[in-house]
């Protein structure tokens, strides 16, 4: 069963969140996504089992290396988060409609 | 009709396209006047700007801060590269959380369309992974909202 609450509190952490947005470029070693975040890598093991634990993530063996992808969880969050940004700039544009139409309203009244 | 569209485009593009309604000059005028940009450029319910600090001329500086209200901020600083009135600005801007991101180049084009405005803006990313982070980042403050959404599904 898909459990929420890992879910939650794996995407509640921003370091996470990065990891989820640089893996929805494709599939990443370790070395490569601790990079960007300037910790030890037990530190960011961690963080990829709890994704993992999650069902965010997968590992897959290549030789020595244990490479991640998004798992389809994961996919569906960047999803997620993709329409939150879509909603967001949407809410804005629509916003800017009122504050354009009240322009031209006050235009009629006073040249400027 | 005025319905926008996102979409990625290559390794580090984001284009964002809206029609208006009003003309560019009026269009134009809502995204460099800070009184106007005050009134819509908020995100989700329950943000405001108090702070907006713009400078709309060729070198010229601009910091808008952003809080819910709750203890919860952030906010973008920039510099304008190009400004053309009233068919397009060209910025970079970052944001600060606290550290600054790296910089999103911004190009923002203002077409007359009938009696209306094409809107079309095309921001472009250092690489893949800082649009990627980009596009997760700026979800961040939505992020409450996709909490309260996931929580109903449960």
């Amino acid at each position: 069963m898909y459990n929420l609450d890992a879910t939650f509190s794996a995407l509640a952490d921003p370091t996470r969140r990065s990891i989820l947005a640089r893996l929805a470029n494709g599939e990443a070693s370790v070395n490569e996504l601790a990079k960007p975040f300037e910790m030890t890598q037990p530190a960011i093991s961690q963080h990829l089992k709890v994704l993992e634990d999650a069902g965010l993530i997968v590992r897959r063996v290549a030789g020595t290396k244990r490479p991640r992808r998004l798992a389809k969880a994961g996919i569906e969050a960047i999803d997620q988060w993709l329409a939150m940004l879509r909603k967001a700039l949407e809410q804005n544009y629509d916003r800017l409609d009122e504050v354009l139409a009240g322009m031209q309203t006050h235009k009629k009244g006073r040249k400027r | 009709m005025n319905k926008m569209t996102l979409k990625t485009e290559g390794d580090t593009h984001v284009i964002v396209t809206r029609r208006f309604a009003a003309p560019p000059e009026a269009v134009y005028r809502a995204h460099t006047d800070p009184k106007l940009i005050q009134k819509w450029l908020l995100g989700p319910e329950g943000w405001t700007m108090p702070v907006c600090i713009n400078e709309a001329k060729a070198g010229g500086k601009f910091r808008y801060e952003w809080t819910n209200g709750k203890g919860g901020g952030f906010h973008i600083t920039g510099e304008f590269l190009e400004l053309e009135p009233y068919n397009r600005i060209v910025h970079v801007e970052r944001m600060h959380l606290p550290d600054p991101t790296p910089d999103n180049h911004i190009e923002t084009r203002f077409a007359a369309d009938g009696e209306g405005t094409l809107m079309t803006m095309r921001m472009t990313l250092p690489d893949a992974q800082t649009r990627a982070a980009m596009l997760a980042t700026g979800m961040e403050h939505g992020m409450e909202a996709s909490y309260v959404r996931l929580e109903r599904m449960i």
